[in-house]
Formats: C-alpha cells, sequence, structure tokens
C-alpha cells in the first residue's frame, strides 16, 4: 500500500497544481518525479509534525490541496489539535496519509503502534475515513480525496487482502449473502474474515470507508439480529455507529479488535493479529460464539 | 492597495474596546497588542474589508488569540465589520468570542486561542503564497508568554532554514513568560537565521519602520516591547 500511496501522490503532484505533499522526514525521496520537477510542492518540514498540520493548513488557506504524511502516532496523536483546529476549526481540508497501522511496526514497540488513530480521529467532526485492504483501493481511494476539500484520512497498512475489490467511496460493499448474520470486514481484515466465514452462512459487507459510516447499506443488508463487527484496530470503534443506524432495529453487537490495554509486546503484526484474536481462528471462534444460542 | 479610507481613528479604539465587555481577564493582552495591531492595519496591510478573498492580499495571523478586543476594535474601524457587532462580544450568537474565529468574522484569517497554532499555519500561507509567486506577505502576531509553546520553535527554526522572506512576526512582549527570554527575543528569531529587530511597541513610527526593513532572503522578526504585565 505505501508504494502506491508514494506512486499515486507523485503522479497527482506531476497533474494537478494544488497537490502539495508535507512530510517530516518520513516518505522523503520516495517521490522522486515530484520532488525533482515540483520541488516546491514537496516540503519536508523536518521531524515538526506540529508544523507540518499547521504548514497545510495554511497551505488550504492559500488555495492548495495538501497531503499530509507519516506514521500514524506521528500524524494523528502528537499533533492531534492541531488537527482539530487548524484543519477542522479553521474549515479546511487536507488529506492525511498514515503508515504503520495498529502494530505493523510491532517490533518498534507501542510508540510506535497506533491502534486508537480511528477512534482518535472519530471523535472530531467531518471527518472522512477511509481504510484500505489492497493497493489498488489505495490509489482509488487517495484519487477520490484528491478531487474534494474535505479532511480525509486515509489509513494504509502493511497488512493486506489478495485482491482489490470494486468499492465505492463512502459505501460498504456487499461481498457476500447468507442468512444467519451480518458480519462487516474492514479493510485488510477482510480476506482473513472471509477465511473464517467461509463454510458459515452469513452475510460479509466488506467497510474500507469507516467516516462517514454507511448506514443505509447496512441496513438493506442486515441479515439476522447479529452484527459482527471486524475491524484491525480498536476493539469496537464503530459499534457506537452501528448502534445509531439500527437505532429503531433489535440487534446484537459482535465487536472484534484490538484490546484497549498498553501494548508491551513487539514481534511481528501476524503474532498481534494471532493474539488478539483478528487471525482467521480467532475470527471463526469469536463470530461462533456470537452465533450460539444464549444459555 | 490600501484599506479603505478609515471613518474611524487611533483616538476612537479605547472606546470600542470598551465596549466588548466580559472577558476582563484578558485586558491586559488585549492593550498590549493594540498599538502594533492599528500600525499594521494602518500603514501595512495591503488589505481592503470590501475584497477579503483577494488571493493576493497580504494576511494578518493573530496566533496569540487571547484578548482580540484590539483586534475587533481595529476591524471594527477600519470597515471590516460593524462597530454595533462590538457590543455583542461574547454572547451565545455572537461571531465575536473571546478567541476569533475566521468562519464568523469577515477580515480574520485564522481561528485562533490555542496558543502556539498561528505561526505554523503562517509558514504554510507564506509557503503557499511563494508557490503561486503572490507579492502577499504573511503577518503573524505572537506574544513572549505565546513563544512557551513548543510548536512556535518549530516555526521558527523552519522558516529561518528556508529563507521565508514573505513572512513577518511580531513577537509582542510585556514580560508575561513566566521564564523570560534570556538574551531577548530578538536574539532567538537571530540564532534561526531571521532579521529581527526591537523596538517600543507604543511607538507607531518606530513600528512602522520596524515592519519596513529590508529582508530578503529571510523572515523577519519585530519584537514589539511594551509595559510589563506583571
Amino acid at each position: 500500500m505505501r508504494d502506491r500511496f508514494y506512486a499515486t501522490a507523485d503522479e497527482l503532484v506531476g497533474a494537478d497544481k494544488r497537490i502539495a505533499v508535507v512530510l517530516a522526514d518520513i516518505g522523503v525521496g520516495r517521490m522522486p518525479r515530484s520532488e525533482t520537477s515540483h520541488a516546491d510542492r514537496v516540503i519536508n518540514v523536518g521531524i515538526r509534525e506540529q508544523l507540518m498540520v499547521g504548514v497545510a493548513s495554511g497551505l488550504a488557506l492559500t488555495g492548495f490541496r495538501p497531503i499530509v504524511h507519516s506514521y500514524a502516532p506521528f500524524v494523528v496523536e502528537r499533533p492531534f489539535e492541531m488537527l482539530k483546529l487548524d484543519l477542522g476549526h479553521n474549515d479546511v481540508g487536507a488529506i492525511v496519509v498514515s503508515v504503520g497501522a495498529s502494530y505493523d511496526a510491532a517490533a518498534n514497540g507501542r510508540t510506535h503502534q497506533t491502534p486508537e488513530d480511528v477512534a482518535v480521529l472519530s471523535a472530531l467532526p467531518g471527518w472522512r475515513i477511509y481504510v484500505p485492504g489492497h493497493p489498488g483501493e489505495v490509489d482509488q481511494l487517495l484519487r477520490a480525496a484528491a478531487r474534494t476539500d474535505e479532511r480525509v484520512y486515509l489509513r494504509l497498512s502493511d497488512q493486506s487482502n489478495q485482491l482489490a475489490r470494486p468499492i465505492t467511496p463512502g459505501r460498504l460493499h456487499l461481498e457476500r449473502r447468507g442468512r444467519d448474520a451480518t458480519v462487516i470486514a474492514t479493510g485488510p481484515l477482510l480476506d482473513a474474515t472471509l477465511e473464517a466465514t467461509a463454510d458459515m452462512d452469513v452475510t460479509v459487507l466488506y467497510m474500507t470507508t469507516a467516516r462517514p459510516f454507511d448506514g443505509d447499506t447496512l441496513r438493506a443488508s442486515l441479515t439476522g439480529d447479529l452484527i459482527v463487527l471486524v475491524e484491525p484496530y480498536l476493539v469496537g470503534t464503530s459499534s457506537a455507529e452501528v448502534a445509531t443506524a439500527l437505532a429503531d432495529i433489535p440487534h446484537r453487537i459482535a465487536a472484534i479488535g484490538v484490546p484497549n490495554v498498553e501494548h508491551r509486546k513487539y514481534g511481528t503484526w501476524q503474532e498481534h493479529n494471532a493474539a488478539h484474536g483478528l487471525d482467521p481462528r480467532g475470527i471463526r471462534a469469536r463470530i461462533e460464539r456470537a452465533l450460539s444460542p444464549i444459555a | 492597495m490600501r484599506a479603505t479610507i478609515p471613518a474611524l481613528g487611533y483616538a476612537d479604539l479605547r472606546r470600542l474596546m470598551d465596549q466588548q465587555l466580559g472577558d476582563e481577564k484578558h485586558t491586559p493582552s488585549a492593550t498590549s497588542t493594540l498599538d502594533v495591531i492599528w500600525v499594521l492595519y494602518d500603514r501595512i496591510l495591503r488589505i481592503d474589508p470590501d475584497r477579503t478573498d483577494d488571493p493576493d492580499r497580504d494576511r494578518f495571523v493573530l496566533s496569540k488569540g487571547h484578548g482580540p478586543m484590539a483586534y475587533y476594535a481595529v476591524l471594527a474601524a477600519k470597515g471590516f465589520i460593524g462597530v454595533e457587532t462590538l457590543r455583542t462580544f461574547g454572547r451565545y450568537d455572537s461571531p465575536l468570542g473571546y478567541h476569533p474565529d475566521r468562519n464568523l468574522v469577515p477580515g480574520v484569517e485564522i481561528s485562533s486561542g490555542s496558543l502556539g497554532h498561528g505561526l505554523g499555519i503562517a509558514v504554510g500561507m507564506a509557503l503557499g503564497l511563494r508557490i503561486r509567486r503572490s507579492p502577499a506577505r504573511v503577518f503573524s502576531l505572537v506574544g513572549d508568554a505565546e513563544l512557551d509553546e513548543g510548536s512556535n520553535h518549530e516555526a521558527i527554526a523552519f522558516a529561518g532554514r528556508v529563507g521565508l522572506d514573505n513572512l513577518v512576526v511580531v513577537a509582542v512582549d510585556n514580560r508575561s513568560s513566566s521564564y523570560g527570554w534570556p538574551g531577548g527575543l530578538a536574539a532567538r528569531f537571530a540564532l534561526e537565521g531571521w532579521s529581527s529587530t526591537t523596538v517600543d511597541g507604543r511607538d507607531h513610527a518606530a513600528v512602522e519602520r520596524a515592519f519596513n526593513v529590508e529582508h530578503e532572503g529571510r523572515p523577519h522578526a519585530v519584537v514589539a516591547v511594551v509595559e510589563s504585565k506583571r
């Protein structure tokens, strides 16, 4: 995903004079055409993430469409007040693109792990949050974001599905119809969810736009009273969105995601997925429990 | 272009400020900025209250959003907002809050109040204008205590390194920083490659001269010293 982001951003800078990329050392040298031919619109501010977002705001206020990029903890959490005020309260847009989703950089430890990112940004109004599951979707969503002036968060991950889906930005994609439950698989967890539910009679919806949440498609596709929410970030991040969308419909929610604890494990994202029940085996076990009759 | 001929002048500003009641805690903050904001709007900024969306207008960025009564008074005197609006200061449905909102007040360039945000935005504006080869300049007002916020120093260092000469900072120094700035604020900016000068923040002619200093290839800082808040 990360390579595709750089390639598409490089192309966008060349094609659209409004596009300006703001970096804080991360990503420097990865957009060679732009950094040579349009060096004034590929701005590296050094390791100054608060400034990175402030500069993006100033660029937007002077007519540009900034793309801001770094590791998730450094582009979401460290400059959070700049995202809230410099962009949000000033009512200007930017495309914030992160790498290092949740524990992609697991061996780097907690300082580089941000399973909170979508929950944190969801607390701010007016953000569109994209969680692609394949490099092809990164390209599509980045181009869609570049055509608007919205505040967009594009969350890239080392984890990826085998195939891109024909997604529509803003919409849940109907992957499979079933009868017993509705499973919402988010971004790079689609393949694991499909493997986990291969012999289950459940509807699977694929979510690449986490915010605004597509409650209309969920209601139209609803199967049974159980909604299983599979998210690669903090467990239950979208539970309130599901509950709001189904406020007048009796339902149950089983949320699968990263537990909200102080993480002190290193290793790989595969090991973290297994530990948190986000591999096919863990997802299947959780869905089976949720489908079992209540004793 | 210069602002339209003002119907009101400097002598009216205190009266206009006095119409804005309720945030007396920040009166010292407001009065400390009054003269430099007046000089900017009266003598320096190329802005027109009838064309606040002119892409080549100069930008005034009140980073220190505290105590905007002086700012609002100058905006009213220069025809950006109605004088009658001043009496609504701080009310629920007023456009004039204790910290300014660019979405509510014509002529206000950024929404500010939380310290340490405006200078970074001003750097982005100056970069944007430079990319577009606009002749416009960006003037950002910060306070000496606001400079305690580390985010300012990200902006100061970077602007100096990239020679952002369409950026001017006016640092109003009323000695309100808890631990002060040994060596003086001007030296801090100079260390980062800025042109810098220190003036009496109440001397309009001196402040004007300071804003007009040539600073090709470097951003410029005007440290405007006013009476101590302590």
